[in-house]
């Protein structure tokens, strides 16, 4: 055999999508989201080529969220069970939090387990193990993690996620900061917004905006004049100092969210 | 009257005209539009997502569930009778059949994939105008896949071989005609639908696979030009 030129056919950071050659030859090396026929690269998801050094990975861009261990994410509970709750976390599988994970209260024998969570409260949790066949188990003890209150719940595309925390969490404060609420995002798209009702439409109003726009350059600064058109918080003034507080008690959570969607990335 | 040309003027090697668009529906997790002619068809995908009943669950991998429908009113005049039927439940199956060969489930034990294909317009070959929808909105959902399956009806009309009939065709009366609806993974090769009705000799029938190839293989241009202009039309705004 000949030995060939190994060539990159598809460009980086450019749509790929299933079937299309990305690269000839075997000096590239599939990872993510690519395969190898015979002496061809190929995609095999829909997503954005990155290519680093000899490593070919598609990082996908559309499609539901799959649970990993790790992520921070926001649940609601649809079944109580002797021993804990069920969760939806918005994927196929159902996810179980265990009485054990939930509180380190001590409960009696058969007591009324909906005096913690009933079904349709929401949650911060974390996955703490996701087993071959996918059952995922849940813990609410860490920083951040907690039943959530009042607000309302939204729904973006998992994969848009890391647009809407932004580098550091800045485009998330931002958001915070200009409309007043509280928002914890979980990494499986479910978003938790609590604050003054108008302070709450605006800022649905603009994840939907990043999420539909996420692809656009300069995405924060646009975002940033259209916050700054439509706030609800003037900026820096005193009455809204008090309800200042509660954004601090909020702070390290979201760090801690941040920086696990930077690991992602 | 013999058959000496087509009647919409076409080469024989010529597929009709297509069009191709992803993300139609909004609240689908994957979908695709996908015209060729007259022949219209929609795709809608969900999921993986939780399969019920409980005993069709597969614990090794997540299954593909495929739905065809002819709407009422899409056919030739005559009503289309709405719901499922003995033909609408096998092109379901030969679907279900020509998709799974790219798809990798793995990673979804006891999911499933719920694949519906609605037509609300059809002029023949509306199998293959549904499977080429939804390997596109299968991809449109991020389901991990070798390749976008592309399909196309080849077949004869009296003595002449030709590409992607329309129902004048199928139907003309003189000589006969032969219909061969072929699905085909374009990196590979594979076939992974092959049916007939009707006659046709050997030698017509290796022509007819060779140019259903070529065919298939414009038409998987198009099927992935529709999921790249879903993503970078905004890209240019």
């Amino acid at each position: 055999m000949t030995t060939q030129k190994s060539e990159l056919i598809a460009k980086d950071k450019k749509i790929a999508v299933p079937g299309e050659i990305l690269a000839t030859g075997m000096d590239f090396l599939p990872s993510n989201g690519t395969y190898r026929l015979s002496d061809k690269i190929l995609a095999s998801k829909l997503g954005v080529l990155n290519v680093d050094g000899k490593v070919l990975k598609i990082i996908p861009v559309s499609g539901r969220y799959f649970p990993r261990k790790g992520d921070v994410i926001i649940g609601k509970v649809v079944d109580l069970n002797f021993n804990g709750w069920r969760v939806n976390i918005n994927c196929a599988y159902e996810a179980m939090l265990s009485v054990k994970d939930a509180t380190s209260d001590f409960i009696r024998r058969g007591e009324n387990l909906t005096k913690f969570f009933d079904i349709n409260d929401y949650m911060v949790t974390q996955i703490i193990n996701v087993t071959s066949q996918n059952l995922v188990d849940l813990t609410l003890k860490g920083m951040g993690l907690k039943k959530l209150y009042g607000g309302r719940i939204i729904e973006i595309n998992t994969h848009k996620v890391p647009r809407i925390i932004g580098k550091q969490g800045s485009m998330v404060s931002m958001i915070k900061e200009a409309t007043g609420c509280k928002i914890t995002v979980g990494q499986n798209g479910f978003i938790w917004i609590s604050g003054p009702p108008a302070g709450e439409i605006l800022a649905v109003t603009v994840i939907k905006k990043i999420e539909s726009e996420s692809h656009q350059s300069g995405l924060t600064d646009k975002i940033k004049e259209y916050l700054d058109k439509n706030r609800v918080v003037p900026k820096q003034t005193t009455p809204v100092q008090e309800s200042e507080n509660d954004f601090e008690q909020e702070e390290p959570q979201s760090d801690a969210q941040s920086d696990f969607s930077d690991e992602q990335e | 009257m013999t058959y000496k040309k087509r009647y919409d003027g076409r080469n024989f090697t010529e597929s009709r005209e297509i069009e191709a668009k992803a993300g139609v529906i909004k609240r689908a997790d994957g979908s695709a539009y996908f015209r060729i002619g007259n022949t219209v068809a929609y795709a809608a995908v969900y999921g993986p997502r939780e399969l019920h009943p409980k005993f069709m669950q597969n614990p090794e991998r997540g299954i593909l569930r495929c739905s065809y429908n002819m709407m009422p009113f899409s056919g030739q005049g005559e009503r289309v009778r709405p719901g499922q039927n003995r033909r609408a439940r096998e092109i379901a199956m030969v679907t279900e059949k020509a998709l799974l060969p790219v798809l990798n489930l793995e990673n979804y034990p006891n999911a499933v994939v719920d694949v519906f294909i609605e037509l609300p317009q059809t002029d023949a070959g509306s199998r293959c105008a549904g499977i080429c929808a939804a390997s596109i909105a299968l991809a449109d959902a991020g389901i991990e896949m070798k390749d976008l399956v592309g399909a196309v009806s080849v077949g004869r009309v009296d003595d002449k071989v030709l590409v992607d009939l329309d129902y004048s065709e199928e139907a003309h009366e003189e000589g006969g005609t032969a219909d061969i609806p072929i699905a085909l993974i374009p990196s590979t090769g594979e076939m992974t639908l092959l049916q007939m009705d009707g006659e046709i000799t050997k030698e017509q029938l290796i022509n007819a696979l060779n140019m259903a190839k070529d065919a298939i293989l414009k038409i998987n241009i198009e099927q992935k030009n529709a999921l790249k202009n879903k993503f970078e039309v905004v890209n240019d705004e």
